[in-house]
């Protein structure tokens, strides 16, 4: 009985290696396993090597496997990149008739997908399901989740649709119950606690994070890796009172979300660095304006186009520092799709609180993998609007100064037609009653004003994530969706015997306090853990803590890491 | 009822004298007042330049955004509450060079704001620079030996790209533009009135003078209801110039085909906690 299985599905874009993916991710997921599913896409709509990996694990998984149990070829010409990776002892399951793959390995097992699926229903459209029947079947389950799942989803696209890939899983599923000898079947144990999960990716966690924290306008420009949050916002958007503006560019979502936040609703763009780019100027507007704005950046890596569909985390510098001049902004970067989910709903109130942008980094890795989560908490997201007023709470709306000068720096702010009184924004720098102006005096006493939101909203940065709090002799560092490979990589080291804490930031701008320094040991060697170049948060975290980190890993091919990839270097380097 | 004086603004003006921008001023707070229209019923959005100014020099709900993107913020703006009236102003560099891609796609949209462009054909805030709508020929600074590039036409652009209100008025003539920005705004839809302003600083060629005369009204016989007519009306540009409403034909706006605000505004509506427990539901 195996308690880590890894499942890997390759083939063209556009054989359907995703519904393989889910449904797999999804039927262990209703059994109460852990589920991690990570994509590898190529940027085109047909053809070239995709990957999809499901990952079923007894305990909680947020990384993918280096190694692969179960390798499942939909197109035969995939086989030969992807065999090095599959375990010994692990199977292949390939299309005999149609590959010019052959083996006579006990463990690569033919399956005539095809025929199969053109014997089931006239269509060799459905030889991932034909796939999907097979995979169960090697792994000794039983078929009725399957067909029960397929019913589901294919229902709504008539009972013939259903019953014909039925009987498509249901071929795949009995030819290899007829050609495969029980002893090479890789069956999983049950999980401890067999408690049913969800199924969730980062930009779904994001989109529904965001929908819970009452967002009510959205506008965004298609962008990989981050379209997904857009499409599930607008699949939404009726029942939850949305309304999604599709912007010709993200200089106009940026823009269009200022003048609907200015109006007084919560609201969001999402894109990636090159989007991001030419929302900058708009990032400056929100905080100079002091308009309440949240920006989700998924990375990818750049410059300019760079590698579209793959992941990187170059863009946290760029996120803290984006736009001319100085103004207050927090930056998040959550580790997995729980976290994004509770994250969207902290960003949208600061933003309200602060009357300043907040940017939510994802990447590639985050945005389109899959996690499995107990239950998304909605209540634990509370909607505080904080600071906008109505004109009984305004002792005298018709001398309303939009910003007048408080300490905090947050002046109370109206809407505009929903008060006796008129309010003035402005992108210059501007009079408390919101002119233009030119006056030295003013100009410092806005810049004061604007810049003393620092001080409240380093108060509300959270500690990371110190795993586990026993102090090891190795830390690893690290921020964002690496934070998966680096708690699994913490783990493994410490069961190896080098005793090691995993530190992960989530919140990482502004820096939060430094009190949690006092759970790192004085003498352990930190590893800063990045998906970039030249360890951008390693250096500010020397910047803000002063302590060096002793190596950096970094990787910058736009693949994730694995723990595998960490726990090698660090041993490589003790 | 609603007056001159309600609408009075503190701030003090900073344009040059004789600038074409004060009889604007003047023909849109007329127009206001005639239409009963009060300051915190309206919103007008602007960008950088001279034009942009206009807000702060009138009272409203104001914001004055970056330089050319004036017309996303009006739209975000018009769509979370759509009771505003909502105006969007700004100058030839702001709105047609800067802001060209987005002025083509509001037009699309057709979102129910109305665009005043104060056009002077030249950049002013920047001093004296060329500008999209600049003649052929025009000298400035960064065009010594005259601009080179064929002005671009805002009318045609418009009829082009389905504006369902398309106009030019003339900051010489606020008797015939006050009407217009009236018409403008009560027009269902995105309204554009391009408005031929003089501008007294860097623009020595196209003067109040000039324009007086070649501009004349179009008449009752014209017929605004035709696209083709309208296209051919909007290239008559030299020694007459025709001013009023070239094309004007309601068509569904954005704010109209959105269902979730048919009754309330988007920001009068309230959250609804227990429909998130269900859209947590579709991942089980």
């Amino acid at each position: 009985m195996l308690n880590d299985l890894s499942i890997r599905i390759c083939g063209q874009a556009g054989q359907g290696i995703q519904s393989v993916s889910s449904m797999i991710g999804k039927i262990f997921s209703r059994q109460g396993y852990h589920v991690f599913i990570n994509l590898d896409v190529e940027s085109r709509i047909r053809g070239g090597h995709n990957f999809d990996q499901v990952r079923v694990k007894t305990k909680p998984v947020y990384a993918a496997n280096h190694r692969i149990d179960i390798l499942v070829a939909l197109d035969g010409d995939a086989v030969q990149q992807d065999l090095p990776f599959l375990l010994e002892n692990g199977l292949l399951l390939y299309d005999g008739e149609k590959s010019k793959f052959k083996s006579r390995k006990p463990n690569h097992v033919p399956v005539p997908l095809e025929r199969l699926s053109v014997e089931s229903g006239k269509d060799k459209i459905m030889l991932n399901t034909v796939a999907t029947g097979a995979v169960f079947a090697l792994l000794g389950a039983g078929l009725e989740p399957l067909l029960g799942k397929l019913d589901e989803d294919y229902g709504r696209k008539g009972k013939a649709v259903a019953e014909n890939n039925k009987k498509a899983a249901a071929a795949g599923y009995q030819y290899i119950r007829e050609n495969i000898r029980e002893n090479l079947l890789l069956k999983i144990g049950k999980p401890k606690r067999a408690k049913k999960k969800i199924l969730l990716n980062g930009s779904q966690a994001i989109a529904v994070g965001a929908i819970c924290a009452g967002l009510k306008f959205y506008s965004g420009y298609p962008m990989s890796p981050s379209t997904g949050i857009m499409e599930f916002v607008a699949a939404h958007a009726k029942d939850h009172g949305i309304i999604l503006e599709p912007a010709e560019d993200e200089i106009s979502a940026i823009n269009m979300i200022i003048g609907a936040s200015f109006a007084g609703v919560r609201s969001m763009t999402d894109t990636s660095g090159g989007g991001f780019c030419l929302m900058a100027e708009g990032l400056g507007l929100a905080g100079m304006t002091e308009t309440p704005a949240v920006v989700v950046v998924a990375q990818r890596p750049g410059p300019a186009t760079g590698l579209p569909t793959r992941t990187d985390q170059s863009d946290l510098r760029f996120a803290i520092h984006a736009a001319q001049g100085e103004f207050p902004r927090a930056v998040f970067a959550p580790g997995h799709a729980e976290q994004a989910f509770h994250l969207m709903g902290k960003a949208f109130n600061l933003a309200d609180k602060y009357q300043t942008p907040v940017i939510v980094l994802g990447d590639q890795h985050l945005n389109d993998s899959f996690f499995t989560v107990d239950r998304l908490d909605t209540e634990r997201i509370k909607i505080k609007r904080h600071h906008v007023m109505s004109d009984r709470e305004i002792l005298s709306p018709m001398n309303y100064r939009r910003y007048a000068w408080h300490k905090s720096g947050v002046s109370p702010r109206i809407l505009p037609g929903l008060s006796k009184a008129v309010l003035y924004a402005d992108s210059d720098e501007h009079t408390e009653a919101g002119h233009i102006t030119e006056s030295a005096q003013v100009r410092t006493q806005m810049m004061k004003k604007r810049m003393q939101k620092l001080e409240g909203m380093k108060k509300e940065m959270a500690s990371p994530h110190i795993h586990p709090l026993k102090q090891g002799d190795v830390v690893l560092l690290g921020w964002g969706s690496t934070y998966g490979a680096m708690k699994e990589a913490a783990s493994d080291l410490s069961a190896q015997g080098v005793a090691t804490q995993m530190l992960h930031f989530s919140e990482i701008y502004l820096f939060p306090n430094l009190a949690f320094l006092k759970n790192i040991p004085k003498k352990a060697r930190i590893f800063a853990i990045e998906s970039n170049y030249t360890g951008q948060f390693a250096d500010i975290f020397r910047f803000e803590t002063g302590r060096s980190v002793d190596h950096k890993i970094l990787k910058y091919d736009g693949r994730p890491f694995t723990a595998k990839e960490i726990v090698d270097q660090v041993q490589n380097r003790l | 009822m609603v007056t001159l004086d309600d609408f009075y603004s503190e701030d003090p003006i900073a344009w040059c004298a004789g600038c074409g921008n004060f009889s604007i001023l003047k023909a849109l707070k007329q127009a206001f007042v005639e239409l009963g229209k009060k300051p915190n019923e309206i919103a007008i959005v602007s960008g950088i330049g001279q034009a942009p100014k206009t807000p702060h020099y009138l009272k409203c709900n104001a914001f004055n955004g970056l330089h050319g993107r004036t017309l996303p913020v009006a739209t975000g703006l018009k769509l979370a509450n759509h009771k505003l009236t909502v105006l969007a102003g700004g100058g030839d560099g702001d709105g047609y060079g800067e802001g060209g891609n987005h002025f083509i796609h509001a037009m699309r949209r057709n979102i129910d704001i109305t665009y005043l462009v104060h056009n002077n054909q030249v950049y002013g805030l920047t001093k004296g620079q060329t500008s999209p709508t600049s003649d052929l020929g025009f000298v400035t600074k960064t065009t010594p030996a005259g601009s080179a590039s064929m002005p671009l036409n805002p009318l045609a652009l418009a009829v082009a790209v389905g504006c369902c209100f398309v106009a030019r008025g003339f900051a010489g003539d606020i008797d015939h533009l006050s009407p217009l920005i009236q018409q403008g705004i009560l027009h269902k839809g995105f309204a554009l009135i391009d408005i031929l302003q003089p501008c007294v600083s860097f623009n020595r060629v196209n003067t109040f003078q000039w324009y007086k005369e070649r501009v004349y009204h179009l008449d009752e016989e014209y017929d605004r209801k035709d696209k083709v007519v309208a296209f051919s009306k909007a290239q008559e540009w030299g020694e007459k110039i025709p001013i009023g409403i070239l094309y004007a034909k309601e068509r569904p706006t954005l704010d109209e085909q959105i269902p979730a605000i048919s009754k309330t505004s988007l920001v009068k509506q309230r959250i609804r906690p227990k429909a998130f427990k269900k859209l947590v539901s579709i991942f089980e």
